[in-house]
């Protein structure tokens, strides 16, 4: 097993392994040199722009999108602006972030999704530099201006830009900057020469990290730990500080000897590790940085250009031929492979490897560890260490010395071994160069198996997340059902093939699933379009209840109507029909009634449901011997009755209406008999009635069939009404006509409504009426002829005399 | 009417430090849930609190995002919720809602309730039956009066009204005690307290127990009386037609809090304008007691004014410029946009009453409180309605001649009614109820059988009882005599004399001479009186539930008044109108006295009729 360590590097109390994970698949031309480059952590996609600044249409920029074993999964050329930098979102999304501030959205597939701005200042300044960064709360953006400013957008699904206070005194670009979250709240840490800034959304405060060595002038370069716990930061005299990220702790400070600012800086460091280690990266070295006591470091030779991409617990270097994970080598490997370790995981692989040879050096061994009951503890050792491997043939030896030393132990409890072995299959599953996710253990536990199955949904790898789901036993909702609902919905899309087609398709794969909502699957296939099969798809959809409201918005109301009515839930029909009510034409509402009985029973039955309300309010009027409100309500329900009766025979929506609004609506649609029916069954007084039909007629501009009215018989509200009436539709000439008519009293007042002075003169003057004459007088203009208003002065003199 | 000796009505006390106070505890109550946390306010106590606290000052104390209370589920990120509310059954059920859909989700927050003005019995008992009481912190925040003016001081609960005179709901009256405590505390020691009413005396009766059980410090008093009135005493007066400025803007405009909103009509813009509306606004201070007929005759020679004062600057040399463009010119500018904004609202009133025939309906209701030509105020009113000219107007007609006519006849009243109910919907039969329970539109007992039992009934006891027999009779009768009353006080004055509405004589200007208030001439009287002493018979016909606490003796007092006593606070249970403040104002400027007005509302007779609508 002595190979095992033979990649091992020692630094401080730690080692470092360097192990490969893939040989890349893909074939670069020019390797990674002048490229943009983004990879997703945890094991994700790697975006390429090659050449980003080119600019002339004949040679637009290539966008590649690889897996991490480099198997391509899209390329396309880059037709839109000048892309400043690309970054991954939590969701598998890539955000392509242009020059003048616009983000542009693209899946793993290189399909558009959708585009933001990051606001009018970036617009107007430009982007200098952008980063992308992951928080709780989502994935963020920060954005350098070339007016220096910062612009922060924390959760880019929930976008809120925020633009951070200004730095005093920053003249050029900064040397350095970088993306905290801290306090939930992202803030930006830059650098201007030695000056540290913490830029937060109100202020601007600086902060110098303890313990700086004095001859440092310049902080060029910095980063920041995948927690955000920690910071490194780059001198330019060849230094590298790291404490804290909140600047209060000194954690090591190691010198480089090189002075020139490194390519790339990023942390390697696991989670619970007690040593901090930097990974720099300059042209072709590479350099681990360490432990203050020892002040260590170790550098690589790399043969070609790479980049680095920070995890969780280690750091994965990519480079055009190959794909490297370089990781502190776990507590647990170590103790086990270590040379001439006397570790009790250690003794028990030596102890199953002598039983293999069939050796009685087996015994010795486990005896020597049970003499210790450290027996536990070694199958525990040895299976965190399988867990660890990325071989799968030292995961298979470690995993078999547990299993030996097992039987040794009659208590110990089997799960611990049971789900390493699980998660070791689901692993090497999708660590396959055809998939390309290289997780570690530790990875894997801390993204969990859900948002795996997401990652492979995203990548429309559904047999082998459903083959996940099935062998990790996720129940149905959230495991199989899920990946074919996102299966269907991705189906749904495919343009090329029939609605039959898919329609079968889909119902055979999810009919025996659980929990498959079809509604859901039907109302994407809406979305793009495909109405007919929306409607195919529905149909598998077993609950009524969600079929019908899709139906209403695809303006299926017939076949939501019969399908409310065969689910027998007598809501859904209500709701249907209350929704038909407010979307058809009342005659087609009372045809598609009629051809559902059920339905037009149903609406009956609920006015019948109000009028048998009504009749126990009239019983309990006269118990209390209150007639007039057993009357009035013994009224309203005949009302409703007539209502419904014209309702259906006549198609105008009454029910529910006031008496007098019952009559206005007959009215001003010329259902006179009704009216007249009505009038006369309630008893409505002559003048109401008069009034409601004069100014129904006047708003219909219905001038004969008001002046036949009017000479039907003698006016109870007198003719005054009909002259305002008139006015009131700017018809002065028909107003004119009901004058003669207006008793002498009101006379002054109908000649004045119409505009008529001289009129209005000669009756207030004939009626010896000095208010009557002022009143006249009081609507004198300066341009009203004189004679006029001399006449009426000494009409009003002679008046006021007697 | 100004008698020679008296003093100018001295200036009010400042009441700017409720607000302080206020802001002060509200700020504690925010800082008791540090962190950053969501806020949730309910709707009508947004305009409130604007007053007191802005967002800048609840940003300023980590309130993160506000909302307003929608009784709908919540889209907060936040990790602490606070909800400031009124003490409602329905508001709290939905917090309680908002604290189980978190529950069921999975996730946890911080929530606090903060109750205005204090907390119920009831809001603990509904948390504890949705099971949340344990989740949620409570604590009230003592917001119990909001200054909208140097003399108007509004607690700002509209539901008072209903909640007490209609359902009986009395746990507000401790609400009131409350707010007359702190008012105590801060401005007193008050020397005398005159109250008329059933609520005012509980609302006493809670005060003075407030008072026992704290410390009395001495200091000098700044307001010396209080008269505390009941809505139910007059409902007269809301529902006349207001015809003074600041009414007629409340009637139509509605104004909100101190402040109104002008809509496009009014600027000539094609934007809305808020304004405040308070004695800072020198333009509206001078003409918002004013009869409306003498607003725009006021507002024009303002206007002229005005000219004259931005003419000035022609003939200037530089350095007179200089000065008057620092110094006038601004004040000059603001004065202009007022002015404009108030000709515009005055030629948009005008448009709205001249085209209702504003004359006839003021008419209308003069005869009827005159008691003359009832039969064509009727006939009125029954045109009205067949015309649809509005549901509330009609109603509010209705309710003006039961009231001033002890109740309709049974034949008018049904045939009204029916025809009401039938232009309306019969749903209104349960605002009928409403009304009729008020005693605000009833139907006519007929009057012979009461009579004649009075007399058979009063053969058989002895004199004494028989006094108190009619009196029983008497209140059977009619709650509020209205027409006796007003021949007793004097409300209506003799129609016959011109009225000089740019000279007004008495209070009666308000209703263009044809109407003192009865709610302002009661205070007028008593105080005239220092006590009830000469009013029993007007204070039986309004049932009674009069006292005077701490007046000495009968008679008016002799000797010159320390400013303190010239500051009456009038505190109206159930809402009051701008017209009866305006009346007070004119009265405190004949008097030497200065009224400060505290109401649980403003209202007018709109907002009195939609309290009591159920539909």
């Amino acid at each position: 097993m002595a190979f095992v360590t033979a990649t091992w590097n020692p630094l401080g109390e730690a080692f470092y392994r360097k192990t490969e994970v893939y040989e890349m698949g893909w074939r670069l031309s020019s390797g990674l040199r002048d490229c943009l480059v983004a990879a997703a952590p945890y094991g994700g996609p790697i975006a390429l722009l090659k050449e980003p600044q080119r600019r002339s249409p004949s040679a637009r920029p290539q966008l590649e999108i690889y897996s991490s074993s480099g198997c391509s999964m899209a390329s396309f050329v880059w037709k839109s602006g000048v892309v400043k930098h690309l970054g991954w979102t939590v969701s598998d999304d890539l955000l392509c972030i242009q020059e003048d501030g616009t983000v542009l959205i693209y899946d793993l597939f290189g399909n558009f999704k959708r585009h933001f701005s990051m606001g009018n200042e970036v617009v107007q300044n430009q982007v200098l530099e952008a980063k992308v960064f992951h928080s709780p709360y989502g994935t963020g953006i920060a954005i350098i201006t070339g007016a220096f400013r910062f612009t922060l957008a924390t959760n880019i699904d929930d976008l809120k830009l925020r633009r951070l206070p200004e730095v005093p005194g920053l003249q050029g670009p900064p040397t350095c900057w970088a993306v905290l979250t801290q306090d939930r709240q992202s803030k930006v840490l830059l650098a201007s020469g030695l000056d540290l800034f913490i830029l937060d959304n109100t202020a601007c405060s600086a902060v110098t990290p303890p313990g700086l060595s004095p001859q440092v002038c310049s902080i060029v370069q910095m980063c920041v730990s995948f927690s955000y716990k920690y910071l490194a930061l780059f001198t330019d005299s060849g230094h590298v500080w790291m404490g804290s990220a909140n600047l209060k702790e000194k954690l090591s400070e190691v010198e480089t000897k090189v002075k020139t600012p490194p390519k790339q800086m990023v942390w390697c460091r696991r989670p619970k590790s007690h040593q901090p280690s930097v990974v720099m990266m300059w042209e072709r070295h590479l350099l681990v940085a360490g432990d203050l006591t020892f002040n260590l470091c170790y550098g690589y030779h790399l043969d070609e250009e790479s980049v680095l991409v920070p995890e969780l617990d280690g750091v994965r270097i990519i480079s055009s031929t190959h794909h490297e994970l370089l990781q502190e080598v776990p507590a647990a490997c170590e103790e086990i492979f270590k040379i001439a370790s006397m570790a009790p995981g250690a003794l028990l692989l030596e102890a199953h490897k002598e039983y293999e040879k069939e050796s009685q050096k087996a015994d010795e061994y486990l005896r020597e560890i049970k003499e210790q009951s450290l027996l536990g503890e070694a199958v525990r050792q040895c299976v965190e260490a399988a867990g660890h491997e990325h071989d799968i043939e030292t995961q298979k030896i470690l995993l078999r010395a547990a299993s030996f030393g097992k039987c040794f132990l009659s208590n110990f409890p089997a799960e611990y071994f049971v789900i390493m072995c699980r998660d070791l299959r689901v692993l090497n599953a999708v660590r396959s160069y055809t998939v390309g996710i290289p997780l570690t253990h530790t990875q894997y536990k801390q993204m969990t198996c859900q948002v795996l199955i997401d990652r492979l949904v995203y990548r429309k790898l559904y047999p082998l997340a459903i083959e996940i789901c099935r062998y990790l036993k996720t129940p149905e909702y959230q495991g199989v059902s899920r990946v074919l609902k996102h299966w269907a919905c991705c189906k749904v899309q495919q343009k090329e093939e029939s609605d039959e087609a898919i329609a079968r398709a889909v119902s055979v794969k999810l009919a025996e699933a659980a929990g498959i909502s079809y509604s859901e699957i039907a109302s994407k296939a809406y979305e793009c379009g495909r109405t007919e099969l929306a409607i195919k798809l529905l149909e598998f959809e077993p609950r009524s209840g969600e079929q019908v409201p899709l139906l209403l918005k695809m303006k299926r109301s017939q076949l939501a109507l019969s399908k409310a009515i065969e689910s027998g839930d007598t809501d859904l029909v209500y709701t249907v029909v209350t929704y038909l009510k407010n979307e058809m034409n009342r005659g087609d509402f009372f045809m598609t009634l009629r051809n559902q009985p059920v339905a037009l029973s149903l609406y009956r039955q609920r006015l019948e449901a109000r009028l048998s309300l009504l009749q126990s309010a009239v019983d309990e009027y006269n118990k209390a011997k209150n007639e007039f409100a057993a009357k009035a309500t013994d009224e309203e329900m005949r009302l409703l009755r007539f209502q419904r009766r014209l309702e259906e025979e006549k198609g105008e929506q009454l029910l529910g209406l006031s008496l007098q609004d019952t009559l206005r609506v007959l009215l001003s649609v010329g259902l006179n008999k009704p009216a007249e029916q009505l009038y006369k069954d309630f008893r409505v007084p002559d003048k109401r009635y008069w009034w409601l039909k004069i100014t129904a007629l006047a708003d219909k501009e219905d001038w004969d069939e008001l002046e036949k009215f009017a000479k039907s018989k003698k006016s109870p509200i007198g003719y005054l009404p009909f002259v305002e009436v008139c006015v009131k539709k700017h018809n002065k000439s028909e107003a004119k006509k009901y004058i003669s008519r207006v008793t002498p009293e009101q006379k002054v007042k109908a000649h004045l409504a119409v505009g008529d002075l001289e009129g209005a003169a000669e009756a207030a003057i004939e009626r010896r009426s000095e208010a009557e004459i002022s009143m006249v007088l009081s609507r004198c203009l300066s341009t009203t002829d004189r004679g006029l208003v001399d006449r009426l002065n000494r009409a009003r003199s002679t008046t006021a005399k007697k | 009417m100004a008698q020679p000796g008296w003093r100018d009505a001295p200036s009010p006390p400042d009441f700017s430090l409720l607000k302080r106070l206020a802001r002060d505890q509200l700020i504690y109550l925010l800082e008791q849930l540090p962190g950053k946390k969501d806020l949730f306010i309910e709707g009508d106590l947004m305009s409130p609190l604007d007053r007191i606290a802005n967002v800048t000052t609840l940003k300023q104390h980590e309130v993160d995002k506000l909302y307003k209370v929608e009784h709908k589920p919540i889209v907060s990120t936040s990790d602490q919720l606070c909800f400031l509310i009124r003490p409602r059954v329905a508001t709290v059920k939905w917090v309680s809602d908002v604290v189980n859909s978190d529950k069921a989700a999975g996730r946890f927050r911080r929530y606090k309730i903060i109750f205005c003005p204090q907390k119920f019995y009831v809001c603990d008992a509904v948390l504890e039956e949705e099971g949340v009481y344990g989740d949620v912190t409570t604590d009230s925040w003592h917001f119990y009066l909001l200054p909208l003016d140097e003399d108007i001081i509004s607690m700002e609960l509209p539901e008072f009204f209903r909640e007490n005179f209609l359902e009986g709901d009395q746990r507000w009256v401790e609400t009131a005690g409350n707010a007359l405590h702190l008012l105590h505390s801060l401005y007193g020691p008050f020397s005398k307290v005159f109250g008329m009413g059933r609520c005012a005396k509980m609302a006493y009766e809670s005060w003075r127990e407030l008072q026992e059980e704290s410390e009395q410090k001495s200091r000098r008093a700044d307001i010396g009386t209080v008269f505390l009135v009941d809505r139910d005493v007059d409902y007269v007066t809301p529902l006349c037609s207001q015809v003074v400025y600041e009414g007629l803007v409340d009637d139509i405009f509605r104004i909100k809090c101190g402040s109104v909103e002008f809509g496009p009509e009014v600027t000539s813009s094609d934007k809305s304008v808020k304004v405040m509306l308070n004695s800072e606004d020198k333009v509206f201070s001078e003409i918002r007691n004013e009869h409306f007929s003498n607003v725009f005759s006021f507002l024009s020679q303002k206007a002229r004014n005005l000219q004259t004062a931005y003419d000035k600057r022609r003939g200037m040399d530089i350095q007179q410029m200089k000065t008057f463009v620092s110094e006038e010119l601004k004040g000059l500018k603001q004065e202009h946009r007022l002015l404009s904004l108030h000709i515009g609202a005055s030629e948009s009133i005008m448009k709205k009453k001249t085209k209702q025939d504003f004359q006839e309906l003021l008419k209308t209701e003069h005869s009827l409180l005159e008691g003359f030509e009832v039969r064509e105020a009727i006939a009125y009113i029954e045109e009205h309605i067949s015309r649809q000219v509005s549901m509330v107007e009609s109603l509010r007609l209705l309710c003006l001649l039961s009231l001033t006519e002890n109740g309709l006849l049974p034949k008018d009243y049904r045939a009204l009614k029916s025809q009401y109910l039938q232009s309306y919907g019969v749903e209104h039969l349960l605002t009928f109820a409403n009304l009729r329970q008020l005693g605000v539109l009833v139907e006519q007992q007929p009057g012979e059988t009461l009579t004649v039992m009075e007399s058979k009934v009063g053969k058989l006891v002895n004199d004494k009882t028989a006094g108190k027999l009619t009196d029983a009779f008497s209140s059977l009768a009619k709650k509020s005599n209205f027409r006796a009353l007003s021949k007793k006080l004097a409300l209506v004055p003799k129609s016959d004399e011109e009225y000089d509405l740019r000279v007004p004589k008495d209070m009666a200007y308000i209703f263009s001479g044809a109407y003192v208030p009865l709610s302002c001439r009661l205070v007028e009287q008593v105080l005239e009186r220092n006590g009830w002493t000469g009013l029993e018979e007007v204070t039986r016909m309004i049932n009674r539930h009069e006292f005077a606490v701490g007046a000495g003796g009968g008679g008016p007092e002799g000797g010159e008044k320390t400013d303190a006593q010239r500051v009456i606070l009038v505190m109206f249970l159930g809402g009051c109108t701008y017209s009866e403040i305006a009346a007070l104002r004119f009265l405190g400027r004949e008097r030497g006295l200065k009224f400060i007005v505290v109401t649980t509302a403003i209202t007018n007779s709109g907002r009195l009729l939609e309290a009591l609508l159920d539909h």
